[in-house]
């Protein structure tokens, strides 16, 4: 066997073969695992602090549920972060880019595999959340049920956003690459976005990250005297989905 | 003889200074290549550019006829080693081989093979993190060899190294170009380089100084460094004044 004459497989590395390298190296980290397991405990345990709190059965309760999502959010936007600028940091993007040179191959493999891991644990937080709070729920104060009219898209949309914020980060370590400035962006973009901003034009924040998560995906309606008036649920998700897509596709671009 | 790596013309400026600059040379299979240049010289932006990791100026590098970038299976076809620490300090060294292995379809047994090769079974599970220089510096070559590719692009390996790793990687790559693979290896250190390789590329400030072999370069002076000093003294950046 020489190096001339050497036999190599038929085809050539593709998606398929990157995205198994991606997610080995997700989860081969344990600071995955903790950050996804805290993502999980802290919509759980918050959900069953808001429920037992909760005197008025008349409130949106699904929605309160989910207010531990939004901590939940941020926890998996700073891991989409991680998830490439903890290659930058430590030189492995060398050696990734070693095994597969075409990098937005590279970047689509990292987005679908953290995509992928952060929908599941995102609706596993979401219907933990949901159960352990009803569950939670003081006497007197009936538990929503799954069949009402907007509980389970509810649950459904709010488990999703945890993905599409952490894809949001993920793209934001593509184009920034340095760990503390993405994670600002991040924070700004998600949370003080909405001090600011939000609070001086309601129309913007309707668009607005933190807004949608809080509001718009628990399907909150536009009544009088509202502060803000939400799009519709699915559209709120419209406009978060549209948000990672961008800032992945700029993310790409500036990899290539 | 076959040219498995071409370099032509390569130039790559950082400001006003190039790094590289219009560059030639051919690594050729079945002997060491000794890569040579003080420090600064250009070498590791050399090795960056062939692999793709920065983008040439001028000129083109091509491995078997191809960009990097274009390889079908960029591992099984060139091993490199840049510096080392090109892993996660939170992965073990087995993971951070299985994901790389995974990326270009080599047999997972394969991963165990190159552990084995590079005396880190023992550390495998450990996270890569509490490595010294020198075991971080064999999971690099463990790296490397992962794909069993015909072309190997090594930039410092005796760096961080004992004298029994030094032997042992000497060893390794002599073995490996016998096998009839093309091998270049930089060092700034010319007497392992006189070990080592069989054939010398020397530059300074970027430019090809000399395309040789070791023992027509030795030929030129006395020894092998006096001969070395002698052609990179005008391109070395600072020096100790003589006493």
């Amino acid at each position: 066997m020489t190096a001339g004459t050497r036999r190599l497989p038929p085809g050539r590395y593709r998606f398929r073969h990157v995205a198994r390298m991606e997610w080995i190296k997700l989860a081969s980290l344990r600071s995955t695992w903790a950050t996804l397991g805290i993502t999980i405990a802290a919509a759980a345990g918050i959900a069953v602090a808001v429920a037992a709190g909760t005197k008025s059965p008349s409130q949106d309760l699904t929605n309160s549920m989910m207010t531990g999502m939004f901590a939940g959010v941020l926890l998996a936007g700073v891991l989409g972060v991680l998830v490439v600028t903890g290659e930058y940091t430590s030189g492995t993007i060398r050696a990734t880019l070693a095994a597969a040179p075409r990098r937005p191959l590279v970047l689509a493999a990292k987005a679908a595999v953290f995509g992928v891991t952060t929908l599941i644990t995102g609706q596993a937080a979401a219907f933990l959340a949901f159960f352990a709070g009803s569950a939670a729920l003081g006497h007197g104060t009936a538990a929503p049920a799954l069949g009402q009219p907007g509980v389970l898209r509810t649950i459904v949309l709010s488990g999703a956003s945890l993905a599409l914020i952490g894809l949001l980060g993920l793209g934001l370590g593509a184009i920034i690459r340095h760990t503390a400035a993405a994670v600002t962006v991040l924070v700004s973009v998600v949370y003080a976005g909405e001090l600011f901003l939000g609070q001086l034009n309601r129309t913007i924040d309707a668009y607005l990250p933190a807004y949608i998560v809080g509001d718009t995906l628990g399907g909150h309606t536009c009544g009088p005297g509202a502060a803000a008036c939400p799009l519709p649920a699915w559209a709120g998700m419209s406009v978060l989905a549209a948000y990672a897509a961008a800032a992945l596709l700029i993310g790409g671009c500036i990899l290539a | 003889m076959r040219r498995v790596i071409q370099v032509r013309q390569l130039t790559k400026r950082y400001g006003a200074t190039a790094a590289v600059d219009q560059l030639s040379f051919d690594v050729r299979p079945g002997v060491v290549t000794g890569f040579l240049g003080p420090n600064g010289s250009g070498k590791s932006t050399t090795m960056r550019l062939i692999l793709g990791l920065d983008r040439a100026d001028a000129g083109q590098a091509r491995i078997g006829g191809r960009p990097y970038r274009d390889l079908r299976w960029p591992l099984r076809e060139v091993g490199a080693l840049l510096e080392a620490g090109a892993f996660h300090p939170g992965r073990a060294a087995r993971a951070h081989l299985a994901a790389l292995a995974a990326g270009n379809a080599i047999p997972r047994a394969r991963v165990e093979e190159v552990l084995a090769l590079t005396g880190l079974e023992q550390v495998a599970g450990k996270r890569a993190g509490t490595f010294s220089l020198g075991m971080a510096q064999r999971l690099g070559i463990a790296a490397a060899l992962l794909g069993d590719p015909g072309v190997l692009l090594l930039d410092e390996p005796v760096n961080g190294l004992d004298p029994e790793g030094i032997r042992w990687i000497r060893g390794l790559l002599r073995s490996l170009a016998a096998q009839g693979r093309a091998v270049l290896v930089s060092s700034h250190l010319i007497s392992e380089m006189a070990l080592m390789a069989d054939h010398l590329v020397v530059i300074g400030r970027g430019r090809l100084l000399a395309d040789t072999t070791a023992a027509e370069l030795a030929a030129r002076a006395s020894t092998l460094e006096e001969a070395f000093l002698e052609l990179t003294g005008a391109s070395t950046e600072y020096r100790a004044a003589r006493s």
